[in-house]
């Protein structure tokens, strides 16, 4: 093994001499600790080093020896309700090692080499195979059906194949190249982060990614493959809508990265996911999701990679054909490893000191999302959603990060603190943010859920739009002011605002609302309000509109069970129908 | 056996360059010794071969650099722990500055403590009363949280939060409590406040301090709040206790770390302080919590002034980006007399929802705290419109409304420092508050409760 000498120390940043068979991006082993780290630069025999643990106590002329290999991540069996730190290391493995706090130098595989897995053989001998091609499956958890495929690499004709129980370094299959040469298949694949892994052909998002929050499935809505960006500033619930989606949004599998963000935000979707049920499948949330965990008080480099391994571990899932939400919380800290790297590395600074390259960084990253073609004969179609969490300093969405991330991704949910602060969850801003999908997802949504769909949603989005404009008059003349119409836009889009936008994270019901449920709760409002200038027009008291008891009825509706949703809004029809007809005929006769 | 190196061959600011150094590891303590036997402490930031770049802690003045003599300790930043620091005095540096004893240390404890384990954590989800209404009622505080109170010069959060100190609770429990108190750069005044505070309230033999105050060298402050954090972890985790650890001023901490960057010369991120602000701030809150299978808990209350009242100024930003929460004082109600100033809208406390409703406080909480955020949000705009169209144009519910953000302001917040309300006194108040609003406003609270709380009391009355 290379041995190189450590000739500069600081902070996280080692810079060792007598590299030179060292290559670029290697892991090596950095002083007696054997502390982690990789190879950012070489000069001559001379390599900058990202350490990925604290450096403290580190002295030159301590030995750097290099693994010969760039960071990799392990892929296989056992990746499924785990939580990793930034470079795959298993925090509960940890525990039992080191006890509650990290200590330095410490490693342990990523995946349990010693548990025996079932191999369920789906390929035969003599079938011709090469990268990409599933050769059997294994039951990972009740929710994840792992299936095994054929490493990089490898082609040719499986001469054996057997089903049985396995360890993951066992050999399940043996393949002959054209060259006649054996080849050993294992369970266990391992792929260097930094790198995307391939696949045959991209394909346009034209299938919404459902999440069960109304004002992003109906406004804002992500597609499955497509990117999205939730910046805002502290206090306007990131985490939350970032925890939502994990928790709902309809994928076969979840990679939550928290990144350089609160340790009890971890510890609380580890509490949490096991008890919640997916709607789906009926089985814990945790049966389907991978959690990587560098909070901020964890070493700032292994942040950088942190977010690499996240989704690296998600490609590799597309790979079998699911489709794959990615959470990422937050990308501003991840972009802020890399400026510290890049200052300590003395580069020239571009925008407040982020290193020139952060947006072709954001944007490769972003672009390993998609919908796909998967590598092997099957064409069977994965995809990979990337959903970013942005933190701007101070809120403001000019600074460099968040401008970057706006350029790439296709979503904007803007967070809002003024919202925020009156309890309006989620916080995002109805005027601001868009979706750049909604048009390619529209023939979707009109021909599964309502053929109305999208006239209601672009109605809603219509109201909601001229309410800002009135509000200004309003701060000018007042409510009185107002034509009797214009009041009733105003106070639809209260309910629009209140009962339908507003959605209770926190609520048994409310925290998940199907697309069914949802446009009938779009349709409802709008009934209401249609009936409304109807009998404006019939000369009723705006109050006799504004309080009849339906309204409080819509207010509720969200918080029925869906299995009696459909009864409740046709009754609530029915009331205002009865209570509008009520008000007319009580109207006429007062006329007479 | 240690060398001594006489080859200091730069001096600037806070920095020190030395060569020729060899064996030293990245951020071991040294000390100098100066030409006429004064010691002085410093503490490596880089090596480059065999040159160190040094931080002093102390002042670099007459510092002769051919007479000055510099040791490595072979160790990082180290506190001494033991039980005995409960009702001591120390420095930003940890040397116990009461006249008392040295102490004995059970151990020695490296400063910068080492990252918790995300998967070893146990959730936050105990109540502490603080007796406070702004607090346990709308921002509950819960033990193992790290709650930062963001003022301003001039705002009194000093009697805040000596007051945070002094009646901070769980209930049902009568556990072992601590307070480690650090000053960071504050004046004596302030510190004496705090000093008085404790002894008055007969806490002090229960409080750990250290103070760092504003005559004190500005780099020790790097350390201080370290010191305190450590001192807090061996009282939590290894003695089971339950510490409150009170930060005081965050600010004046980071105009320290600002200052050692300048003299780096590193590239400055957002007004000249260092990119690395997050993270080093990160690495200090995030050392409160709990930890599985242990009993004790760190719960921290730093203080962060912000500089020209601006919650976007990147030290409160930062801290707000780690912390669970924040309460914010406000200078408008200081001026209306309110007191404590708390501003409850924009405070937040991120741990809330676990610590409260049946078995905790009561079961109405949630409901009612959202209620009241809505209703003091809607009066607040009310009276914004008010004054801009007059009270004519209000609505007869705006009115209602209007109105009820003044009481809230005045029965609810404002209960001075020396009045400590139950949980159930909170409560109470809060629908006292919410009866001035007409029924079917309380769109928030589940039908029980109103039944039981709101039309309780009115039934009571017609009955009379």
């Amino acid at each position: 093994m290379e041995q190189g000498t450590i000739v500069k120390i600081s902070g996280p940043l080692v810079a060792a001499t007598g590299m030179s068979r060292a290559n670029m991006g290697d892991v090596v082993r950095v002083g007696e600790l054997g502390l982690t780290g990789e190879i950012l630069e070489m000069r001559d025999g001379r390599a900058s080093i990202q350490v990925y643990e604290e450096t403290a106590g580190l002295k030159v002329g301590e030995p750097v020896h290099t693994t010969g290999l760039p960071l990799s991540v392990e892929l296989g069996p056992g990746l499924v309700e785990t939580i990793y730190d930034g470079i795959q290391r298993p925090l509960f493995k940890l525990i039992e090692k080191t006890g509650s706090n990290i200590t330095r130098g410490v490693t342990e595989s990523a995946l349990d080499h010693s548990k025996e897995w079932d191999f369920v053989a789906t390929a035969k001998e003599g079938d011709e195979v090469s990268m990409g091609d599933i050769i059997g499956t294994v039951q990972e958890t009740n929710a994840v059906l792992h299936k095994i495929m054929i490493p990089k690499g490898i082609e040719g004709t499986i001469k054996e194949i057997k089903s049985g129980t396995y360890t993951i370094d066992e050999v399940v299959a043996i393949v002959t190249d054209d060259n006649g040469d054996d080849h050993d298949v294992t369970m266990l694949q391992r792929w260097p982060v930094r790198v995307q892994r391939p696949y045959v052909e991209k394909l346009p998002p034209n299938e919404p990614l459902i999440t069960g929050q109304r004002v992003i499935d109906t406004m804002f809505p992500l597609a499955k493959g497509g990117t999205a960006a939730v910046p805002g500033p502290f206090g306007s619930g990131k985490t939350v809508v970032q925890h939502q989606l994990a928790k709902w949004a309809e994928v076969d599998i979840v990679v939550y990265i928290g990144c350089g963000e609160r340790g009890n935000e971890m510890t609380d979707v580890l509490n949490e996911f096991p008890e919640l049920e997916d709607p789906k499948t009926g089985e814990p949330l945790m049966k389907r999701t991978i959690l990587i965990a560098n909070t901020s008080d964890m070493p700032v480099a292994a942040r950088e990679a942190s977010v690499y391994t996240g989704i690296t571990i998600a490609e590799y899932f597309r790979d079998m054909g699911y489709s794959v939400a990615l959470m990422a919380d937050s990308t501003s800290r991840w972009a802020e490893a890399l400026r510290e790297m890049s200052g300590r590395l003395e580069e020239m600074p571009g925008e407040e000191g982020y290193p020139a390259y952060l947006s072709s960084r954001l944007a490769q990253f972003y672009e390993r999302a998609g919908k796909i073609i998967c590598m092997g004969k099957d064409r069977r179609q994965g995809s990979l959603s990337a959903i970013g969490a942005v933190s701007p300093p101070g809120g403001d969405i000019s600074e460099p990060v968040s401008q970057a991330t706006l350029r790439i991704v296709k979503v904007f949910w803007g967070l809002d603190a003024n919202l925020a602060h009156a309890r309006h969850f989620p916080a995002i801003n109805w005027l601001t943010s868009y979706s750049l999908y909604e048009d390619r997802l529209g023939p979707w949504l009109n021909e599964k859920i309502d053929k109305e769909f999208t006239s209601h949603r672009a109605r809603m989005m219509r109201l909601l739009q001229e309410e800002s404009e009135l509000n200004e008059v309003v701060q000018l003349v007042g409510m009185d002011g107002l034509s009797k119409k214009d009041q009733m836009k105003l106070e639809i889009c209260k309910v629009i605002r209140e009962d339908y936008l507003h959605q209770n994270a926190f609520h048994e019901v409310d925290t998940y609302a199907s697309m069914h449920k949802q446009f009938k709760l779009m349709d409802i409002i709008l009934y209401y309000y249609d009936r409304c200038n109807e009998a404006i027009d019939k000369e009723i008291n705006l109050d006799d509109l504004f309080f009849m008891p339906s309204r409080e009825d819509i207010g509720r509706y969200k918080y029925l069970e869906e299995s009696i949703a459909d009864q409740g809004y046709d009754k609530i029809k029915q009331d205002i129908d009865a209570h509008i007809a009520n008000l007319i005929r009580k109207a006429g006769e007062a006329d007479d | 056996m240690i060398k001594e190196y006489q080859t200091i061959s730069e001096v600037s600011g806070p920095l020190m360059l030395v060569k020729g150094v060899q064996d030293v590891g990245y951020d071991e303590l040294g000390q100098i010794e100066l030409g006429n036997g004064e010691t002085r402490h410093c503490r490596v930031l880089e090596i480059n071969g065999d040159d160190v770049l040094v931080q002093l802690f102390e002042s670099s003045a007459g510092m002769n650099l051919d007479d000055s003599k510099v040791r490595f300790l072979g160790h990082g930043a180290q506190l001494g722990v033991s039980l005995d620091m409960l009702g001591r005095v120390f420095d930003g540096m940890g040397h116990s500055i009461d006249g008392g004893a040295e102490i004995i240390p059970e151990k020695m404890m490296d400063i910068n403590g080492e990252p918790m384990n995300p998967a070893a954590r146990e959730y936050p989800s105990e109540f502490i009363q603080t007796g406070v209404s702004a607090i346990d009622g709308l921002n509950t505080l819960v033990r193992g949280q790290k709650l930062p109170i963001f003022s301003g010069s001039g705002l009194p959060h000093a009697d805040f939060a000596a007051q945070i100190a002094r009646q901070a609770r769980v209930r049902g429990t009568d556990s072992n409590f601590a307070v480690v108190f650090a000053a960071v750069g504050i004046t004596y005044e302030e510190a004496d406040f705090f000093i008085n505070d404790f002894r008055k309230s007969g806490s002090i033999d229960r409080t750990v301090m250290f103070l760092n105050l504003a005559n004190d060298p500005a780099v020790e402050r790097i350390s201080t709040p370290r010191m305190a954090l450590t001192a807090a972890e061996y009282l939590a985790f290894e003695k089971n206790m339950h510490v409150l650890v009170i930060i005081t001023d965050i600010t004046n901490y980071c105009e320290s770390l600002r200052e050692i960057s300048a003299a780096r010369k590193e590239v400055p991120g957002r007004r000249g302080y260092p990119g690395y602000l997050y993270t080093d701030l990160a690495t200090m809150y995030e050392r409160a919590g709990k930890k599985k299978g242990v009993d004790g808990s760190i719960t921290m209350i730093p203080i962060v002034s912000m500089p020209e009242d601006d919650i976007t100024h990147p030290i409160p930003d930062l801290t707000g980006y780690i912390t669970e929460g924040q309460i914010i004082l406000s200078r408008e109600l200081y001026r209306k007399g309110i007191k404590p100033p708390v501003n409850v809208s924009p405070s937040l406390s991120r741990l809330k929802d676990k610590g409260i409703g049946e078995g905790k406080t009561r079961e109405d909480h949630a409901d009612t705290m959202n209620q009241l955020f809505a209703a003091y949000s809607r009066g607040k705009d009310a009276k914004e419109l008010m004054s801009i169209l007059g009270e004519a144009a209000l609505s007869e519910t705006d009115k209602i409304y209007a109105r009820f953000a003044d009481h809230f302001e005045k029965r609810y917040v404002n209960q001075g420092y020396y009045t400590n309300r139950s949980i159930e006194d909170t409560l109470n108040i809060g629908w006292e508050l919410l009866k001035d609003l007409p029924r079917q406003e309380l769109k928030r609270i589940h039908d029980e409760y109103v039944d039981k709380y709101y039309y309780g009391k009115n039934t009571a009355d017609e009955e009379e």
